[in-house]
């Protein structure tokens, strides 16, 4: 990703790297800028200042909303990875069902407002109350999809046999899920959890439609800010989950390399 | 001899194909035995219905007269080493042996110790830190081994054991296997698709095709007495002939054949080519007629020159019948 460093081998073609990265990153680059913009303008640069970050760090509103996200998003993760990587493993090792894995994976595909719909008339149906609990059931049911997806593909990439073999030097069926199966898997839960965590956060579409009228998760807090217009407080925002996200992303990475080596 | 593994009537279906069909074996005490057999012929699902991980749709399995297939694969005195050996990755050498007596819930002492002494055993004491990534083919191949008699099982089921390994380390291993089984004193029964395998490492072998038992019987058996075309085409090198009757061929194994002069012999041919191997000598003889040359083996030097007309003669031949068990 480093862009500034032109490698004698990749000739003419640093030319079009650039241009990926200046579009993929050039958009943060000023949200990042800007949120140190001393002016009331997210457009227009008015001198530095930490004005903004200050004031997001006394915006009760926007925090408390980043409590309830921060908190649906812990128990969506929680409740995604368990279910997820179960029917994972049950999906490689106990069933040669085509459509079962596709039926467990169909809401990582699915177009989220189908999804949303879908669970607003079962929430409806079941006459269950809207509340941060139902928006966190609904990230955890979307989730549970995606920890399915990861895991499921690194799970059909090892060896079956290390189970068996397991079995055969007398483990139940139990010990050899947690002393061998987990831990060859456990790079692709940890990413899995990471995933659903990041998604959840700043899920919109769904959490919109199964919110409770006094949820605001984050998303719906900065949807209802921004609609009143940009303030350079919503780039301080921004910037900080950038900085969040890129440390836990670095963080987890490291966490996972040494166990992939096999 | 004492019987330790009995097989009794054991079928198993995968849709239409008879993976095994009515298989009847019985293995001794301390024997090394081989199923033999090219692959899809049944013998690797024989060896995981006795190690747990298949279950016959009828027939028994009987160890030291009691039921087998009851228990789960975990509960089974038999121990299994797996075609890939199946090493625990994240798991050291020595955690990797332990980990069989860690679930029999031994002492700690006792664990360490007969870790140790298997090390010994299979020459990899000074391993026993290292993870399997790090080790030769050779030598996970004596840690999966290491694993599965460290638990002392009544009977060690090997799944193509050196097929993983090159030319001259399977040489080796070929007498490293036959001496542990003589050391630690556990029936050994391999699963192998190589004859030359199952010939010199084998008491007994029991050579299977399209599910059946085609003869079960000690290596110079199979060589001089085949059951059949299938055993005698399978095993070693041989010259088939049809006849004498309907449905009936004659098998004569290339030491056996003699080269004389034209006309004197049994059948005609022209050589094709020699070959000097030190302590005897190989000539392949184009018979008119036959798709394949005639090979003859011959004791030391040859003077048979390639082009010349010689003749065929032999005295020791088997008759054997056409189709499988």
């Amino acid at each position: 990703m480093a862009s500034g460093t032109r490698r004698s081998g990749l000739g003419w073609l640093w030319l079009p790297l650039v241009l990926c990265a200046a579009f993929l990153y050039l958009p943060i680059l000023v949200l990042v800028v800007m949120s140190f913009n001393g002016g009331g303008s997210a457009y227009s640069w008015d001198g530095f200042s930490l004005r903004w970050y200050d004031e997001l760090l006394h915006d009760d509103v926007l925090l408390e909303s980043v409590v309830t996200s921060l908190g649906i998003a812990a128990g969506a993760t929680v409740i995604a990875t368990v279910l997820g990587t179960l029917l994972a493993v049950g999906l490689a090792r106990h069933t040669r069902s085509r459509l079962l894995e596709a039926a467990a994976m169909a809401p990582a595909i699915l177009p989220d407002l189908v999804l949303a719909i879908g669970l607003l008339s079962f929430f409806y149906a079941a006459g269950i109350p809207k509340s941060a609990g139902t928006v966190l059931l609904a990230h955890a049911a979307f989730g549970t999809a995606f920890v399915v997806a990861v895991v499921r593909s690194r799970l059909a990439g090892s060896d079956a046999a290390l189970e068996e073999a397991s079995r055969d030097l007398g483990a139940g069926a139990l010990s050899t899920f947690v002393l061998i199966t987990l831990p060859s898997i456990a790079p692709a839960v940890v990413a899995g959890a990471l995933l659903v965590f990041t998604l959840s956060l700043d899920e919109f579409v769904i959490a919109y439609f199964t919110a409770g009228p006094t949820t605001k998760t984050l998303p719906i807090t900065v949807y209802s800010m921004v609609r009143t217009g940009v303030t350079p407080e919503i780039n301080a925002l921004a910037t900080v989950l950038v900085v969040v996200s890129v440390v836990v992303v670095v963080v987890a990475a490291r966490a996972i390399r040494p166990k992939e080596k096999s | 001899m004492t019987t330790l593994l009995e097989v009794q009537e054991v079928s198993r279906s995968f849709g239409d194909v008879r993976a095994l069909d009515d298989v009847s074996l019985s293995i001794a005490e301390n024997e090394f035995f081989a199923l033999l057999g090219p692959s899809g012929c049944g013998k690797t699902t024989l060896l995981r219905s006795i190690a747990g991980f298949e279950h016959p749709d009828s027939g028994a399995v009987l160890l030291g007269g009691a039921d087998l297939l009851a228990l789960p694969p975990n509960k089974r005195p038999v121990n299994l080493m797996f075609q890939s050996y199946a090493l625990f990755p994240h798991l050291s050498v020595a955690a990797n042996i332990a980990y069989g007596l860690k679930r029999e819930r031994l002492a700690k002492a006792e664990i360490a110790q007969r870790v140790a002494e298997v090390l010994d055993t299979v020459g990899l004491g000074a391993m026993a830190e290292r993870r399997p990534a790090q080790l030769s083919g050779g030598q996970r191949q004596r840690v999966a081994l290491a694993r599965a008699i460290v638990k002392r099982p009544r009977l060690l089921l090997l799944d193509e054991p050196l097929s993983a390994l090159d030319r001259k380390v399977r040489a080796e291993m070929q007498l490293e296997l036959k001496r542990l089984q003589h050391e630690v004193g556990i029936t050994f029964v391999v699963v192998t698709h190589d004859q030359e395998e199952a010939m010199s490492m084998a008491d007994r072998i029991a050579v299977l095709a399209a599910g059946r038992v085609q003869q079960v019987a000690t290596p110079l058996e199979l060589y001089r007495q085949p059951a059949n075309l299938f055993v005698a085409d399978f095993i070693g090198t041989s010259n088939l002939l049809p006849g004498p009757g309907d449905g009936e061929h004659l098998v004569v194994r290339p030491e056996a054949v003699r080269l004389v002069a034209p006309g004197e012999g049994r059948l005609e041919g022209t050589v094709a080519d020699t070959q000097f191997q030190g302590g005897t000598s190989s000539v392949a003889v184009d018979v008119p007629g036959r798709e394949r040359p005639f090979l003859v083996t011959l004791p030391g030097a040859t003077e048979a020159v390639r082009g010349t007309s010689v003749g065929l003669a032999w005295e020791d031949a088997v008759v054997v019948r056409e189709g499988l068990a």
